[in-house]
């Protein structure tokens, strides 16, 4: 879908803060309450709202390191890619798995308490599943999103 | 500290970030008053940091993801700092992390396709100060997406 640059304020505007009501909203992009309600429906229905996310801090709640792992399979083939994905997804502490080309063939964010408690999860679940090469681990020390091409 | 409750209402918050005071109570099972009450304290606390729209880029015409790891010359005393406040410059930049590993930084890039992306890695990240290497993953798919803190 195309968007004007209303649709791309109210984008930014919902990136920024998603929990205003449309009211609040429409007041600070100078539109009606029904209109900002009508332009967000739109964005939803063409999926380019995918959905709202809860911001936490992940310290506050205990969670102190968070560590990408980029894994290498050791053999491939179309079952082995599928039981790695389907055992992956399901350890709570792994937050994304993304299926890369390059380096790498997956990339993991995986959230711990310390690094004693992410070499568990790495030693225990990550390193004992079905077909796990290379393993390279990196330490995340900051993070930023940024609003993109809007 | 947190407790059971806050627990609670956390974990029902994420799976349902526009969830209400009336839903978060009888999904609880504690009384509106008491959820108001802890919300408030979650937010003031700041553990609650508030909601965002997820955007889907690929519905706005960006199907190519690109993962770039980065290393820096860090024999510049500012690297970090200048490497990362030209790269906020770029509008095609959705993520910025910086790492202790043997990758120094990471950009999250989106491009309409692979000449949009060329044409982006060419003129606005390969002209970003301090580079000392780059390496690119693309992503494929997600097969798990930020599905939140294990709470």
């Amino acid at each position: 879908m195309t968007l004007d640059d209303t649709d791309r304020a109210l984008l930014r505007a919902l990136v920024e803060d998603a929990g205003r009501s449309t009211t609040r909203l429409g007041e600070k992009l100078g539109l009606s309450q029904p209109a900002t309600w009508r332009r967000i429906k739109r964005l939803q229905d063409a999926g380019v709202i995918a959905g709202r996310r809860l911001r936490l801090d992940p310290e506050k709640l205990g969670f102190g390191v968070t560590v990408f792992l980029g894994v290498k399979l050791a053999t491939k083939g179309r079952v082995s890619l599928e039981d790695f994905e389907r055992a992956v997804s399901g350890i709570p502490e792994v937050q994304t798995v993304e299926h890369v080309l390059g380096l790498y063939d997956y990339r993991l964010r995986v959230v711990a308490r310390d690094l004693a408690d992410f070499e568990r999860v790495l030693r225990r679940r990550i390193m004992t599943m079905p077909g796990v090469g290379d393993v390279e681990a990196n330490v995340l020390l900051s993070e930023e999103r940024r609003p993109g091409p809007l | 500290m947190l407790d059971d409750d806050d627990r609670r209402i956390l974990r029902r918050l994420q799976a349902d970030p526009s969830a209400g005071v009336p839903e978060l109570a009888t999904a609880t099972g504690l009384t509106p008053a008491k959820v108001t009450r802890r919300l408030d304290k979650l937010r003031e606390g700041g553990v609650v940091k508030g909601v965002t729209a997820v955007i889907d880029w690929r519905n706005l015409g960006y199907a190519v993801e690109v993962s770039l790891r980065i290393t820096l010359d860090k024999t510049q005393a500012r690297a970090f700092d200048e490497f990362l406040d030209a790269a906020r410059q770029v509008p095609e930049v959705v993520e910025l992390q910086t790492f202790l590993g043997r990758v120094d930084v990471r950009l999250s890039l989106i491009a309409k396709d692979l000449a949009d992306y060329q044409r982006v890695y060419r003129d606005d990240v390969l002209t970003l100060p301090h580079i000392a290497d780059i390496e690119a993953l693309m992503t494929v798919a997600r097969v798990k997406d930020d599905t939140g803190l294990p709470i």
